[in-house]
């Protein structure tokens, strides 16, 4: 009895055997709910399975269709436009809003405190917000530019789809600015004062300062932060869900809130599914380029000086 | 930990020694760092503000045209009354509470399990599996949803709360054992090896020394969790169809949208409430929750 304990015991002791034990857990989980379902996912994208029924294979037919079909090309279209334009902003000024927060500031952790809630609170409800602030006839938008006599009549932010475009882009920066100045605010701080001293002593402008010292230091963490908010972008489901659910005229649909309509609402699991799988080709180019590209910049710093 | 210390130990020094800024004079200071601060503020608070607002202005003043929209002129609770007392919404309070805490307790054992088995145990592939730890992460929940969909409806468990708090994880683990490891990675060695030579166990190590040590990383990974858990969206409206089981934020979107007729006193209440819990719990935990977000992105 004594001397099978201690050798489960030592058994348990053994790293190798209490290692694959202790990933046990997440392992079961995670391969369960997400590794199975990955690899599920692509292969319903190759069926024509509907909700309640299982597929037979289909070959690319569901890509054929997808690739032929305007919804979709359009939806392809909108979502580069939104992570492109929103992505763009969001990094400008969440890049101006961090080296303001950098500055020398009273209350600095409360303003830093506050500036996050937009990222915190539930996307869904701070749409609905936006959804009331862009209401058609009573947007307080329209009211506040009617009174400054910049309009004559109220802006139909929703209901057009340019309007419809850049109103949900201006929700989606609002909520991704803080994550971006935060995090790229942590990263300044991680600076040293002594290359701005130097740098002072040296004569150089503040947009020196900004060029030459702070944005090549600043580089690796603008590749990660920037690979993240591109990342959120592409894939946003429910500000669109809730703003607009990809009207008018499919104007703002992205490719995941099309897939959602096809597969649940339309009940075409495959057709669905085939648009979600066709989404992680330009998710890996869109990591490879933001990832890669901005580390090259990173390895060549030392260099591009002049 | 080690985020919150570094942060915390450097604020006082990068203020007092930045550059040459006491050059900068006063008024100049004022157009480049007070006014645009000053903008950005208004921007991202005005929603929150307008949500408020909203939550308290009595029917008439919100349809109408005339007077200051910026003021509630005769304040009222009707919408809020009307959204405890005439809907479900304490009920999917109720709900998106125990979801998001089951969910995150649940994920942070694991996590706990999988972050020292990786970092600290450092078994035969255990390098590896950190990359898949870390590219699981990456696994956006809108590429996902469609198969988890079959998957949640295979092991009946579609229209539960069991679905959310068994899918949840899939985004919580990889998240929180990315954070763990970047705080147990911080623990020295030789507290372990200490205790291996004075005969503990590696069971013992972990609950004795490694997790006291790892407070404020669990405090972080926690909160963070919370929130993700709490703000989730698609794998609520996906998985679950009765309003008995639904979530504050599906439930405001799906259940008090009726028809054309658009309440919105209401529908800002439910935001507004919606929202408390996490800015809340967010306040008192600012310094672990943002050590968390910038440990997350910086390891």
């Amino acid at each position: 009895m004594a001397s099978s304990g201690t050798a489960t015991e030592r058994w348990l002791d053994n790293r190798h055997v209490l290692g694959l034990l202790f990933l046990l857990p997440a392992g079961v989980i995670l391969v369960l709910f997400l590794t199975y379902p990955l690899g599920l996912g692509t292969w319903l994208g190759f069926t024509d399975a509907k909700i309640g029924r299982d597929g037979a294979f289909v070959g690319l037919d569901n890509f054929e269709f997808l690739w032929g079909d305007a919804v979709t090309r359009l939806a392809l279209f909108n979502t580069l436009f939104y992570t492109v334009v929103a992505s763009v902003i969001k990094f400008a000024l969440g890049l101006w809003l961090a080296l303001l927060l950098n500055k020398h500031l009273p209350f600095k952790a409360f303003f830093r405190a506050i500036v996050l809630l937009p990222f915190i609170v539930p996307t869904a409800l701070s749409a609905i917000a936006f959804w009331w602030i862009f209401d058609s006839q009573f947007s307080i938008i329209s009211w506040a530019l009617q009174r400054m006599g910049v309009i004559q009549t109220y802006i139909d932010f929703l209901g057009d789809p340019w309007n419809a475009r850049l109103a949900t882009i201006a929700a989606n920066i609002w909520r991704g600015v803080p994550f971006v100045a935060i995090t790229l605010l942590a990263g300044l701080q991680t600076i040293s004062p002594s290359y701005y001293e130097a740098a002072s002593l040296d004569g150089a402008t503040p947009w020196q300062q900004f060029r030459y010292v702070t944005l090549p230091l600043l580089t690796p963490i603008i590749a990660v932060v920037m690979t993240f908010s591109v990342l959120f972008t592409f894939t946003d489901f429910q500000l669109i869900y809730v703003l607009t659910r990809g009207g008018p005229l499919n104007a703002t649909h992205l490719m995941a809130t099309l897939s959602f309509q096809r597969a649940i609402s339309g009940g075409n699991l495959g057709e669905g599914a085939a648009i979600a799988t066709a989404m992680v080709p330009f998710l890996l180019a869109a990591i490879m380029v933001s990832y890669f590209g901005l580390q090259r910049r990173a390895w060549q710093q030392g260099g591009s000086d002049k | 930990m080690k985020a919150a210390e570094t942060t915390a130990a450097e604020t006082p020094e990068v203020a007092d020694t930045q550059g040459m800024n006491y050059l900068v004079s006063l008024p100049r200071r004022i157009v480049t760092v007070y006014v645009p601060l000053g903008a950005f503020l208004l921007v991202l608070l005005f929603p929150f503000y307008w949500m408020g607002v909203t939550t308290f202005k009595p029917n008439e003043e919100l349809l109408s045209r005339e007077g200051n929209p910026f003021w509630v002129k005769n304040p009222t609770l009707a919408h809020v009354n009307k959204l405890l007392f005439e809907t479900s919404y304490p009920d999917w309070l109720w709900n998106t509470m125990l979801i998001a805490v089951v969910a995150t307790v649940l994920s942070l054992t694991c996590s706990v399990l999988a972050a020292y088995a990786i970092e600290r145990l450092r078994f035969h592939g255990s390098r590896y599996v950190g990359m898949a730890i870390f590219l699981a992460y990456l696994v956006p929940p809108s590429i996902l949803f469609i198969p988890l969909a079959t998957v949640v409806y295979k092991l009946q468990l579609f229209d539960t709360r069991l679905a959310l708090i068994l899918t949840y994880p899939t985004f919580l683990i990889p998240f929180c054992t990315w954070l763990l490891m970047g705080y147990f990675k911080s623990i020295p060695f030789e507290l372990e090896e200490c205790a291996l030579i004075d005969g503990a166990s590696r069971w013992q190590i972990l609950v004795k020394i490694i997790l006291p040590l790892a407070v404020p990383g669990m405090i972080s990974a926690g909160i963070f969790a919370f929130t993700l858990s709490w703000n989730e969206f698609i794998y609520a409206l996906t998985f679950v169809s009765s309003s008995e089981v639904k979530t504050v934020p599906v439930a405001v979107v799906t259940e008090l949208v009726e028809g054309d007729v658009y309440h919105w006193g209401s529908l800002m209440a439910g935001a507004l409430l919606g929202s408390l819990p996490v800015a809340v719990l967010y306040s008192f935990f600012v310094e672990y929750y943002v050590s968390g977000l910038t440990g997350a992105v910086k390891e």
